[in-house]
């Protein structure tokens, strides 16, 4: 196993759930993490992201198709895939009245690994519960009981966590300090996915983005593709003149007008090659030659927010 | 088997009972006490011996059951319950232990405690009342089945349970009665032949003569019939359990 390490660190074939009241949760599902990567599961509330994840860490019983993890059936072999994977659930749960250090050193017993205080030490230290270690969980807040539940996920040393809606109710600095937590561990060699709805930190984190809706995975994209793609420039330049319509010599262009005529809304593809050009020289001669006089203009590209909204309306 | 897992579970369960000694120690054991005052010293000594065994010494295995059988179900069926109903559960269920290495840890512990409570009532009532124990090899086998069956039902309502009405339903409404009509403060040939004959469909009745025949050598049914019912109830438990893990219920949509 370990001479030739798959690039692929869960495999996810045709997966589907359908829950006991009939509810479709996911739908022939295919999927695959690379070894090392941050992937994010975007996709609006109820899209299936906690069903994708509960399964993989089997909470959830597929109704078909399997999960490989690091080559291991979730199900057949699940002490193999299970040994492997750290939960960081999207509910605060705990148990109130437990100590810190108790509680991340039971869940390393838990996974079968034997007690390791150095271990322990060191992942509290990176997540900045150290001087919290005595304290009862019932005493902290909630930031730092989000701290401990990636602390109890990290115990057992994972190569791969999932961290499902990690920054949900937590404060914009919290938040990037989660961010970096996870940059560190992504260093370290973990694997890390994490659902979340917001396209903030999609962006600001992943290295791959997969869309879900409505227990489809719509696409699978590296980030920076994702915006390549589908990422569309707008080049705006306002008129001195406003105009009725779109004059005939300028029709070879893509433009709109805008601003009840007082501008004129260009589109392009950002990343569409230099031989062919981005046809922006071509559309200032044109409106020179037809004498429509440029006040100002800027460009702007989408963001993954926008991309994300445009994906996920256009299917629906 | 996964046993550092197993030993985890089990350790933090006992952990948590120590953390509430009072609630899980102490009144278990002060109510207990208190049949003995009143039932052994005061009013036990107005009634004459039964089958030859004073009133006061002839309770004591039967208290020791009753209290053995509501620890049991208690301290399980609060063990798994607790954990689901605050959501702490999802360690448990992602972590890499088979659902048998679960169940042997919570109701492990569960049976554990409760027998170290038994112990305990056991010593307390050499206090008030004088007692002998003839068989005590049989004895301690009685309470551990006793309390390793009674737990495993405790188990399965803490699953079933989705609320806490529930979680106390089925001990005051099933066990406590059964418990009271088990045997434990009477022999059952005191009652009128109609009531004896219903009294034998209550699996309490074997726990308790079966019991005290360990201690005095008398029984209401043979001890090998109350043997063999405890191992009936056993498997009947287990296969509740073995159901529940198979179909996910409650536990794994």
């Amino acid at each position: 196993m370990s001479e030739a390490r798959d690039a692929t660190v869960i495999r996810v074939e045709g997966l589907s759930k359908t829950f006991a009241g009939g509810f479709e949760a996911l739908r022939a599902v295919d999927l695959e993490i690379r070894r090392g990567e941050i992937f994010a599961l975007l996709g609006p509330n109820g899209a299936g992201k906690t069903t994708l994840i509960s399964v993989i860490c089997g909470l959830v019983n597929p109704s078909q198709g399997r999960v490989l993890v690091d080559g291991h059936d979730s199900v057949q072999e699940f002490r193999e895939a299970r040994a492997r994977i750290g939960l960081v659930p999207q509910e605060l749960t705990n148990d109130a009245f437990i100590k810190v250090w108790d509680t991340v050193s039971f869940s390393r017993g838990l996974f079968g690994k034997p007690p390791d205080p150095a271990h322990i030490e060191r992942v509290l230290r990176s997540l900045s519960l150290w001087e919290k270690r005595h304290n009862r969980m019932i005493t902290l807040s909630g930031g730092m009981k989000r701290r401990v539940l990636i602390a109890k996920a990290l115990a057992h040393e994972p190569e791969i966590l999932f961290l499902d809606e990690p920054t949900a109710g937590v404060d914009v600095a919290l938040r990037r300090d989660m961010w970096e937590v996870v940059r560190q561990l992504r260093d370290a060699g973990v694997t890390i996915i994490l659902t979340t709805h917001y396209i903030e930190e999609a962006e600001e984190m992943a290295d791959r983005i997969g869309v879900i809706r409505s227990g489809e995975l719509l696409l699978v994209e590296g980030k920076h593709a994702l915006m390549q793609q589908l990422g569309r420039k707008e080049l705006t330049l306002h008129l001195r003149e406003p105009l009725a319509t779109v004059p005939e010599r300028l029709a070879r262009h893509a433009l709109s007008l805008a601003e009840e005529g007082h501008a004129l809304v260009y589109t392009y593809d950002a990343e569409s090659g230099e031989e062919d050009g981005t046809g922006i020289a071509e559309l200032l001669a044109d409106l020179e030659a037809a004498g429509i006089a440029v006040k100002d203009l800027h460009t702007r590209q989408s963001s993954l927010e926008e991309i994300f909204v445009n994906l996920v309306k256009e299917e629906a | 088997m996964n046993l550092e897992s197993v030993k985890t579970l089990y350790r933090a369960e006992m952990a948590r009972s120590l953390r509430t000694v009072l609630q899980s120690i102490v009144s278990p054991v002060l109510s207990t006490s208190l049949y003995f005052v009143v039932f052994g010293a005061a009013i036990g000594t107005r009634i004459s011996e039964v089958d030859g065994v004073s009133y006061g010494a002839f309770i004591v295995p039967g208290l020791i059951m009753l209290m053995l059988l509501t620890q049991s179900v208690s301290n399980a069926s609060f063990g798994i319950f607790f954990p689901r109903f605050s959501g702490t559960i999802y360690e448990v269920l992602s972590a890499p232990m088979s659902y048998w290495e679960v169940v042997v840890g919570y109701v492990g512990a569960a049976a554990s405690k409760s027998l170290i409570l038994g112990i305990i009532v056991l010593v307390t009532a050499r206090l008030f009342v004088p007692y002998s124990i003839e068989h005590p090899l049989m004895m301690a086998l009685f309470l551990v089945l006793t309390a390793v069956t009674f737990s495993l039902l405790g188990f399965i309502i803490g699953i079933w349970a989705d609320g806490f009405e529930k979680l106390q339903l089925v001990p005051l409404l099933v066990i406590t009665p059964l418990t009271f009509l088990g045997g434990t403060f009477y022999s059952i040939d005191m009652l009128p032949p109609f009531w004896q004959a219903v009294t034998l469909a209550n699996p309490v009745v074997y726990l308790v003569s079966g019991f005290r025949w360990s201690f005095y050598g008398i029984s209401d049914v043979s001890p090998l019939v109350s043997l063999a019912m405890i191992l009936l109830f056993l498997a009947a438990a287990l296969a509740v359990v073995a159901w529940i893990f198979r179909t996910g219920y409650r536990l794994k949509p």
